[in-house]
């Protein structure tokens, strides 16, 4: 159990000593979901309807943008072969890995989602439940990406490769995360969505580790 | 202690070495010896589990060490050609984080005290990238006395090492052998510690 706490307070130290990193992807997430509203112009019905799916696609894309680097820079230094070869159990570190990615890329697009939706006229209830479907959704994404970062580890060109394997995987989450909240605003009420994407979060949460670390053990063959 | 018998590796289509075997017992090294690309450190990838040999058995205190997994990893300490610190943190921070996820809590004092015996004194509290390449190796280096693993598995550990770092590591490894540890080295030097045995790949 220390040594999970420990990799995540490495990863976080890391990550405080690598800012621009984490900020990029910030930003972009900024900017991404910001143009919307600038390209479509003041018209709230459709700002309204569209926005869930933009908030989600944008989020979507910030998280694979520090996906990358997820076990690269372990793998290029040889920390990575260390961590295998650690009596720790390799799921263990994994798991805390994840666990520090979506603290550092995942934690902070749903703390800013609520302030960009005003953008887009969502009302206090909506911002709510988009808040709600971030905090389930943004882990799974976290999760399913580690799968795809430890398979296309040492791959050149791996980062296109990543998108290609791990977008069409992000599928479920955008359709619930942003269903719930059209669902919501429609009236229908987001318990069914967000209930569906609680079930896709404790599914990846027991098998991303697993599968990841398979994928890291082939990679450093 | 560490039987191999019949190894045999494979590196892409190339057979890199076939049927080698050594028993190792505590108090007792092995040089790896062979030319660039003759397999040395493919061999000591193999002995670690990082990569399955193509054929043979490594057993560990006469276990195969694929079934003793954590185990053999709890006792065993593999440092390859990589630097494995962070850039970003400071030597300190490396050397407790390393020790951390091995599942050991290392306190401040002998941290710092393992440093300054590998001559990193002054620079506990330096990011790792200010340091040179050889006071990085030391970094990497000082978890062998942390770490407290009996068997030692070493790819080219004298590399980027001044006249005085070489004693001092050969002194280290002497120590740890006459403590009844087993050490495992690469070196295209010949090393000035007693009881060794050698193969050639």
């Amino acid at each position: 159990m220390s040594a999970l706490l420990a990799i995540v307070r490495r990863d976080l130290l890391l990550a405080m000593r690598r800012k621009s990193e984490v900020l990029t992807a910030l930003f972009f997430f900024i900017i991404v979901v910001s143009l919307f509203p600038l390209g479509i112009g003041p018209e709230p019905q459709l700002l309204k309807k569209i926005a869930p799916g933009v908030l989600w696609v944008a989020a979507l894309l910030a998280t694979m943008l520090s996906l990358n680097r997820l076990f690269a820079t372990d793998h290029a230094d040889g920390t990575l072969e260390q961590l295998v070869l650690s009596p720790t159990p390799l799921g263990l570190l994994v798991a805390g890995k994840i666990a520090a990615h979506w603290l550092t890329s995942g934690l902070p697009l749903v703390l800013l989602a609520p302030v960009l939706g005003l953008q887009f006229d969502l009302e206090a209830s909506a911002l709510g439940v988009l808040v709600g479907a971030l905090l389930l959704g943004t882990p799974l994404l976290s999760l399913i990406g580690a799968i795809g970062a430890a398979l296309t580890l040492g791959v050149r060109g791996g980062g296109v490769l990543l998108s290609l394997l791990v977008l069409p995987l992000y599928i479920p989450a955008l359709i619930f995360g942003a269903g719930a909240v059209e669902a919501h605003i429609s009236g229908l009420g987001a318990g069914g969505h967000l209930s569906l994407l609680a079930a896709l979060l404790a599914l990846a949460a027991f098998f991303a580790p697993w599968a990841t670390t398979a994928a890291l053990r082939i990679a450093l063959e | 202690m560490l039987s191999v018998s019949n190894l045999s590796c494979v590196r892409g289509e190339r057979r890199l070495f076939s049927g080698l075997r050594f028993d190792l017992a505590p108090g007792e090294w092995l040089h790896v010896q062979g030319e660039n690309g003759a397999g040395k450190t493919t061999l000591l990838r193999a002995l670690v589990g990082l990569s399955p040999p193509a054929d043979g058995d490594i057993r560990w205190r006469g276990e195969s060490i694929r079934r003793l997994g954590e185990d053999y990893r709890r006792e065993m300490l593999y440092l390859g050609h990589y630097g494995a610190v962070k850039e970003e943190l400071t030597p300190l921070e490396n050397l407790q984080l390393a020790a951390a996820l091995d599942g050991r809590n290392l306190d401040d004092r002998e941290a710092i005290a393992t440093l300054h015996r590998f001559g990193l004194k002054g620079r506990e509290e330096l990011p790792v990238r200010f340091l040179s390449a050889g006071q990085k190796r030391r970094v990497l280096l000082a978890r062998l006395v942390t770490r407290q693993a009996v068997l030692w598995v070493l790819d080219e550990p004298f590399t980027a090492l001044d006249v005085k770092a070489v004693d001092m590591l050969s002194a280290l490894i002497s120590e740890h052998l006459a403590g009844g540890g087993l050490a495992i080295l690469t070196s295209h030097q010949t090393m000035p510690i007693a009881g060794g045995r050698a193969i050639k790949l």
